[in-house]
């Protein structure tokens, strides 16, 4: 089977790759680039795990096709540290404990990110509803939550 | 936080400092089951039964096997059989769980598995293989399994537990009883008697991570697994019998590990992955997903429990009576045993009968989940204390404060209890703000306690000295919630190093010695107390070296600090760096090995405070607010420890408020989905308030008890209890949907 070739900007690289058509971008993330910190815990977008930010916006990637990533910016969570120092939010996930198995974290993250990217100071319910989409088994996401506003007083310098 | 006893010194143990293994979770660099890719790795699929309880006629596997790129196909013949080679009837489920051999006894039992090379390749093969099957009668829940004249899973299957054992087969594996005193006795001298029966629906244990296996096998015989388990030794012994091959030709890496709340103590893939690997002479993985999780791996039991008690108008309970019925799954051994040994646990109760049967039918076989048995015996006897308390006019707490289990209390399952702190949970929620805050309309609180046992069982650790005087702690205990912290904390102590100079591990089978599964609350408690034995023998190592190293007799040194030194202070202190530089000189590298069986259990109990508020409209419940006070015994790693006691109890909410396996006649599963199982989500969740209260376990070093289970107990008595409150409707089906609140609001105004 021919297989397609695609361009994206991953994490910062112009990235190449290939795929064939019916493949998701998780997997392809995964298996082609090897970039395997988006995991898949359902391969039908409602656990979140899988979270990356396509050109800014959080996102499925299992629910995403591979060839739809063409000319793309992602962001993964191996993207979110800056030259080895950590992002805020990795830094209050792990001062905080807001992780316990881990498999979640990832996906956590990056719509943390997205959230704070857009709303600076969120309210806790505002935090609860953005991370909705992301399920955690382990914590009973109270340490996330707080991680969260943590990271997010943090980054607005308070 | 009520710390109930001080904290004696401690420098390391009970702080909060950074996971050993954060960095790597944070940064996406930890691998998990199915992150690992091996050079010329192929792709498994499994192909599962679609029927719930069938003979399996023939299994036609050539279409597949032509198709490209497919290396492997596999059936239940590609392994021993073991029943023919007289095997232990529970190794023969074990393998028989694993792949069918002559019947499928569930909708998702694995009938063959492929190889190829691709993905897509392996799952179009898994399509091509055609499985004739004559589809049997199946019975789904305990009524019908148990029902007269009801289909049979197992024809041989005699009830054990019951003398004379009876002629006639049936779907009961056995019977559990305890008893004590005259039930009738206690009965008469109750005020208040309350009788009511409850079910649960089956709930999975919903960890986040698929279940993943590699292995790559070798032409000798040999085979290298990486899994995603709770015990890689147990996956290497299960693997082994499964395979018909010797454990020792089994070497098994545990991957970081996605959750497993005791789902990832059993086999599913291991199994099939080494057979595959073997027949296509390449590596192979398989993966999960997530339908197959919820179709084919252990969810826990739906259970019928009947339930009567008996007070005096003081609140003594003067006797109590519970009958349960557990589904097992397709194979015998639901958690029944467990839950009749908890049931009543928590209380001093004179005159009692407690009888439990174990019950196969069509559905997945049960794996062990977070206090396996407990939490559905505690929603029917915590909702029905709470009901006489409410008839008699009784506080809550103070009526489990008349009846709480204390030191030398005779336990309902028969020891006597060691020191406890049951107690000091209730006065935790009774001192706490939430206690007495204020309700707003519908909304009501409820209480519910529970209890659980730590399991001990085996361990080992090693403790490596580097040669800076940094050190290396290896155990066999797959790390799920941060044991490497505790591990680390301990040993910290012990030597009397930084944490940060301390790097734990969790080593594969062939680098450490055994370990069993990280289950039953025993990490910290067992693999703990290894790692304290082994840097105590490297503490008297270092003082005999430091001894030679000033010829004086060893009782004249002390180690103090992480640093040799004499008892008269005649000699300039040797640090752990300096006797490492030098260990050349005295005696070789310092390194040492402990290996137990871990007597020092611990119970575990914890009190629970739940605010609810139902929308009498919707019939929706949300939780507004949530207090649990637990006891830790010692919390070496009070992060991790609030983690547990949050976790169980939200995953105790969801088994509260929403989460069941719902079948269709035919018992295919019809929600095998996050989405349609709807397990809580952030916006679902207030802030979980933590009460960590610290009795110590007089049999470990430092006082732990395991904390990683009783928080599941309470929730759904603690939830169903102050629904009550809110709507004055007493619960006794799981789970407390909207449908089902409306229904009983409906009811109570009809």
């Amino acid at each position: 089977m021919a297989r397609t070739h695609i361009t994206a900007v991953v994490n910062g690289d112009e990235t190449e790759f290939l795929t064939e058509d019916g493949t998701s971008l998780l997997n392809a993330l995964r298996d082609e680039v090897g970039l395997t910190g988006a995991k898949e815990g359902c391969g039908t977008g409602d656990c979140g795990t899988c979270s990356v930010m396509i050109d800014g916006k959080v996102t499925t990637s299992c629910l995403v096709f591979a060839p739809e990533a063409q000319g793309a910016t992602i962001l993964t969570v191996e993207g979110l540290a800056d030259s080895g120092q950590l992002h805020p939010l990795q830094q209050c996930f792990l001062e905080g404990a807001a992780l316990q198995c881990g498999i979640c974290t990832p996906g956590f993250l990056i719509a943390a990110k997205a959230l704070l990217d857009k709303n600076p100071d969120p309210t806790e319910t505002e935090i609860r509803y953005a991370l909705a989409g992301n399920l955690c088994r382990c914590t009973g996401y109270d340490k996330i939550v707080r991680a969260v506003q943590e990271a997010a007083r943090e980054m607005r310098g308070q | 936080m009520a710390i109930i006893e001080e904290n004696p010194g401690y420098k390391w143990v009970g702080t909060r400092p950074i996971r050993p293994d954060g960095l790597e979770k944070v940064t996406g660099k930890a691998q998990f089951g199915a992150d690992l890719m091996l050079p010329g790795m192929l792709f498994g699929k499994v192909v599962r039964s679609p029927h719930a309880h069938a003979r399996i006629v023939s299994i036609d596997t050539a279409a597949a096997e032509a198709m490209v790129g497919v290396k492997a196909v596999i059936t239940g013949s590609d392994f021993p059989d073991l029943a023919a080679n007289g095997a232990h009837a529970s190794d023969i489920d074990v393998a028989n769980n694993a792949i069918a051999r002559e019947k499928v006894l569930y909708e998702g039992h694995v009938v063959a598995a492929v190889a190829a090379t691709t993905r897509e390749q392996a799952e179009a093969a898994a399509k091509a293989v055609e499985v004739t099957y004559e589809i049997l009668p199946h019975v789904l829940t305990v009524d019908e399994a148990m029902a007269e004249g009801a289909p049979l899973l197992h024809e041989g299957m005699i009830t054990k537990g019951v003398d004379p054992a009876p002629e006639e087969p049936s779907n009961i594996a056995s019977k559990i009883l305890h008893e004590r005193g005259d039930l009738d006795q206690g009965f008469g001298e109750a005020d208040v008697v309350v009788e009511r029966e409850f079910t649960t629906k089956p709930v999975h244990q919903g960890y986040i991570e698929p279940h993943a296996a590699v292995a790559d096998a070798n032409t000798d015989g040999r085979a290298h697994i990486w899994c995603s388990s709770q015990g890689h030794f147990q996956m290497r012994a299960y693997s082994a019998t499964v395979l018909g091959v010797s454990p020792g030709t089994l070497k098994v890496t545990a991957a970081e590990i996605g959750g497993g709340f005791g789902g990832k103590t059993v086999i599913y893939l291991e199994p099939l992955a080494v057979r595959l690997s073997q027949r296509a002479g390449r590596p192979v993985k398989l993966v999960m997903d997530r339908d197959e999780v919820f179709r084919a791996t252990g969810p826990t039991s739906g259970t019928r429990i009947r339930v009567k008690m008996g007070v005096s108008k003081d609140g003594k309970i003067t006797a109590a009576e519970v009958w349960m019925a557990y589904e097992a799954g397709a194979y015998s051994g639901s958690p029944v045993g467990a839950a009749g040994m908890t049931a009543i646990a928590c209380y001093d109760i004179p005159n009692f009968v407690v009888e439990g049967y174990d019950v196969v039918c069509n559905k997945p076989r049960v794996a062990a989940y977070r206090a396996p048995g407990a939490p559905m015996a505690a929603f029917a006897v915590e909702s029905v204390l709470d009901e006489l308390a409410r008839d008699i006019g009784m506080d809550p707490i103070d009526i489990r404060l008349a009846n709480a289990a204390v030191e030398g209390t005779q336990a309902s399952y028969g020891p006597k209890f060691p020191r406890i702190g049951f107690v000091e949970t209730l006065e935790a929620i009774k001192d706490h703000p939430n206690y007495t805050a204020e309700l707003g309309p519908n909304q009501g609180r409820g209480v519910a306690a529970g209890f659980w046992f730590n399991a001990g069982m085996m361990s080992s650790a090693t403790v490596h000295i580097n040669e800076n005087g940094t050190a290396t702690v290896v155990t066999g205990s797959p790390d799920i919630g941060g044991s490497r912290q505790s591990m680390a904390l301990m040993a910290a102590e012990e030597l009397g190093i930084s944490y940060e100079s301390i790097k734990a591990v969790v080593a594969d089978t062939e680098t450490v010695g055994f370990n069993d599964v990280t289950g039953g609350s025993r990490v910290t408690l067992a693999t703990g107390a290894a790692v304290v034995d082994a840097c105590r023998l490297i503490v008297e190592d270092l003082r005999a070296r430091a001894a030679k190293t000033w010829d004086v007799e060893v009782d004249q040194v002390e180690w103090v600090d992480g640093q040799a030194q004499h008892v008269d202070g005649s000699q300039p202190p040797l640090s752990l760096g300096d006797l490492a530089a030098k260990s050349g000189r005295t005696g070789g590298p310092i390194s040492a090995n402990a290996s137990l069986n871990s007597r020092g259990v611990g119970a575990g109990f914890s009190t629970q405070l739940c605010d609810v508020e139902v929308d009498p409209e919707t019939g929706v419940t949300r939780v507004v607010r949530y207090l649990t006070a637990q006891d830790a015994g010692r919390a070496i790693s009070p992060d991790y420890v609030e983690g547990q006691m949050q976790g169980g109890v939200v995953q105790g909410i969801g088994w509260a408020l929403n989460e069941e396996y719902i079948h269709d006649q035919d018992g295919v599963m019809e929600n095998p989905s996050f989405l349609d199982y709807r397990i809580p989500v952030a916006s679902d969740l207030p802030m979980i308030d933590c009460a960590i209260v610290e009795v110590p376990n007089p049999a470990h070093p430092y006082g732990v008890r395991g904390v990683g289970e009783v928080g599941i107990v309470p929730p759904m008595a603690a939830v169903g209890n102050a629904i009550n409150d809110a709507i004055d409707v007493r619960m006794t089906d799981l789970p407390m949907s909207p449908v089902r609140i409306l229904e009983a609001l409906t009811e109570q105004r009809d």
